[in-house]
């Protein structure tokens, strides 16, 4: 298996040599680290996609000043005098882009590059992840939590909901997966 | 009460700026933990559906488990307490749904949000469009959610629930079930990896035996430890009240035994009919002495089944709720009343003397109720009725314009802890 084996020569941003990813188990182990610290702490787990809701009630907000008093859905979130930045998600998320950021500079793995299967193209790739990401998102929208505040957070405190949907998670991907093999092969 | 979590994060986060840090470090250490492990490259990512790779597998349920066996750890030597930690509230068939979608948008886009953010951050391209797409998705959930409102508010949702109360298992067994099945699937995991990304297995490091019995240890250790009980966490609340101006703190057994939490039955009658406030009536009396007489509006849970009310008192999450819980004295009104307290539920009262009570005040003149004949033992119904009409006598659903009762108000709203919701909420 050679995915964690990246070709000698590879070098991301200030020339720093490209470093192999962390054994599995090891990374396993780091993130539920930071996760039990999050819930220790602040009785709170990880989230990401909560947090870029905010960010878009801010933005709706802005450009139609308004609506989102009209939709109940963003009312929570931001409506009236409420600011919808003023919550945990949103320093999780900068806290994350900030954490990648560095990580994959100091392994060498600053790089500007499309990652995708050998046969496709990239705008095709491109084209789909944007799709990916606009589905994905729907979801998690729908079960109240993406994979990293349902499936990891949920299924860390043993929340029933939380294991159902991770099941679906896989089972979604798995069923759509042969048929997308081509696509990542 | 608990160390943890801080008392700081139970309080509305802006009375605290330095908890925006701590947030801030806790999703620094998130995205640099997903970066090393890989999870920055979606064709790492995708690998997992196509059994070459199992980086995915390994490295979330690696965490779920180290996190879980931590956490329930904490609680069973009472740093942490666990009633107070966001559980995800269980809405079955939205989750199921939305978990399909999920995973097709999964292998469709090659990541997560979580993944996504922090492969924009490291620059890759595709992941920066997944993550401009999630943007996109968000906004389309928004602005579509009212077609589908009912269903995804009301559908098949259970509250604050656990594994432990779906399977009826002690928290330990149901820990140590978990890390089983983990490291079953991480057998599995490096199987397939062996037989489908030709992955040769004696080269993986021996430690993760190790770390296989250290989660079994740590787990069966939470097993003997146990859970803390009730009482024990019932005899560490400390309750606040507001007496003449003044904010004092009080142990349970205090507020009880100074009657700070005994409503009278008029205070309760102008609460119902008060639209501020919503009150939850709980009926904790025997089924038929229910089904004889209860107040309009109260819900049935006998004693021995209060712990089921504690997934949907749980996840309450407005300020105005006040559970008003009552028996036909006080006696099993005070149980349950300790025990929801020992759960952390804020704003539970017990009616003042019970059913009784509310029928001295209420039903003196109906016709058909009468007193015992004959003295009644202590909780138990001093009245007679000639059927059991429920709740359709007039003393079950009083006017409260009809009504001017003298009583010390006892309800002090506590504020509610501050909104938790999920990180994706």
């Amino acid at each position: 298996m050679a995915v964690d084996v990246p070709q000698t020569e590879s070098r991301g941003l200030f020339k720093i040599r490209t470093k192999p990813y962390v054994h599995p188990y090891v990374g396993g182990a780091l993130l539920g680290l930071v996760l039990f610290l999050a819930f220790l702490l602040t009785r709170n787990g990880l989230g990401a996609s909560g947090g870029l809701n905010r960010l878009i009630a801010v933005v709706e907000d802005a450009v139609v000043p308004g609506h989102i008093d009209q939709t109940p859905y963003l009312l929570k979130l931001a409506g009236g005098e409420k600011n919808a930045l003023d919550d945990w998600s949103v320093p999780v998320v900068i806290g994350a882009l900030l954490g990648g950021f560095v990580s994959g500079l100091i392994n060498g793995r600053l790089k500007v590059e499309i990652n995708k299967g050998p046969r496709v193209s990239n705008r095709t790739r491109l084209g789909m992840a944007f799709l990916g990401g606009a589905i994905m998102a729907y979801g998690a929208r729908m079960a109240r939590g993406c994979t990293s505040g349902q499936a990891l957070s949920g299924g860390a405190v043993l929340s029933a909901g939380s294991w159902a949907l991770m099941m679906c998670i896989f089972a979604g991907a798995y069923a759509l997966a042969y048929f997308l093999r081509k696509f990542w092969n | 009460m608990s160390l943890f979590p801080l008392e700081a994060f139970l309080r509305p986060l802006a009375e605290n700026p330095w908890t925006y840090l701590v947030f801030g470090l806790i999703g620094f250490g998130f995205g640099f933990a997903l970066e090393i492990s890989g999870f920055g490259n979606s064709k790492k990512l995708a690998a997992q559906f196509y059994f070459k790779d199992l980086t995915v597998l390994k490295v979330m349920f690696g965490a779920i488990v180290t996190a879980m066996v931590l956490i329930f750890l904490s609680s069973a030597i009472g740093i942490l307490d666990f009633s107070l930690v966001y559980v995800p509230e269980t809405y079955l068939w939205p989750g199921i749904v939305g978990g399909v979608i999920m995973g097709v948008g999964f292998i469709t886009g090659g990541f997560c949000p979580g993944t996504s953010l922090v492969s924009a951050a490291t620059f890759k391209v595709d992941g920066l469009f997944f993550a401009l797409g999630v943007l996109f998705g968000i906004w389309g959930f928004g602005e579509t959610v009212d077609l589908f409102w009912n269903w995804w508010n009301t559908n098949s949702y259970y509250g604050r629930l656990t594994l432990m109360d779906v399977f009826q298992l002690p928290t330990g067994v149901m820990v140590l079930l978990v890390v089983l099945m983990a490291l079953f699937m991480f057998w599995g995991g490096e199987q397939l990896e062996r037989i489908f990304g030709k992955r040769d297995l004696t080269k993986e490091p021996r430690l993760r035996y190790a770390g296989a019995a250290a989660l079994v240890l740590v787990a069966l250790a939470i097993v003997v430890i146990g859970q803390p009980t009730s009482a024990e966490k019932y005899a560490r609340v400390v309750l606040t009240r507001e007496v003449e101006g003044e904010k004092v703190q009080f142990s349970a057994e205090a507020v009880l035994e100074d009657r700070y939490v005994q409503v009278h039955p008029g205070e309760l009658l102008d609460s119902l009919a008060d639209p501020r406030l919503r009150v939850i009536m709980l009926d904790v009396r025997s089924e038929a002495d229910y089904n004889l007489f209860h107040i309009r509006g109260a819900q049935h849970i006998p004693l021995d089944e209060i712990a089921s009310s504690l997934p949907q008192l749980q996840s309450l999450h407005a300020d105005n709720v006040v559970v008003v819980v009552m028996s036909n004295d006080e006696t099993a009104a005070t149980q349950a009343w300790r025990y929801l307290v020992a759960a952390n539920i804020p704003n539970v009262y017990i009616l003042e003397g019970g059913i009784n009570h509310w029928i001295a005040v209420f039903g003196v003149d109906e016709v058909g109720i009468r007193p015992a004949s004959t003295p009644v033992a202590d909780d138990a119904l001093g009245y007679t009725f000639p059927a059991a009409l429920g709740d359709r006598y007039e003393a079950a659903d009083p006017d409260p314009h009809a009504w001017k009762l003298d009583y010390t108000p006892k309800i002090q709203l506590q504020r509610r802890r501050a909104p938790s919701g999920g990180g994706c909420g």
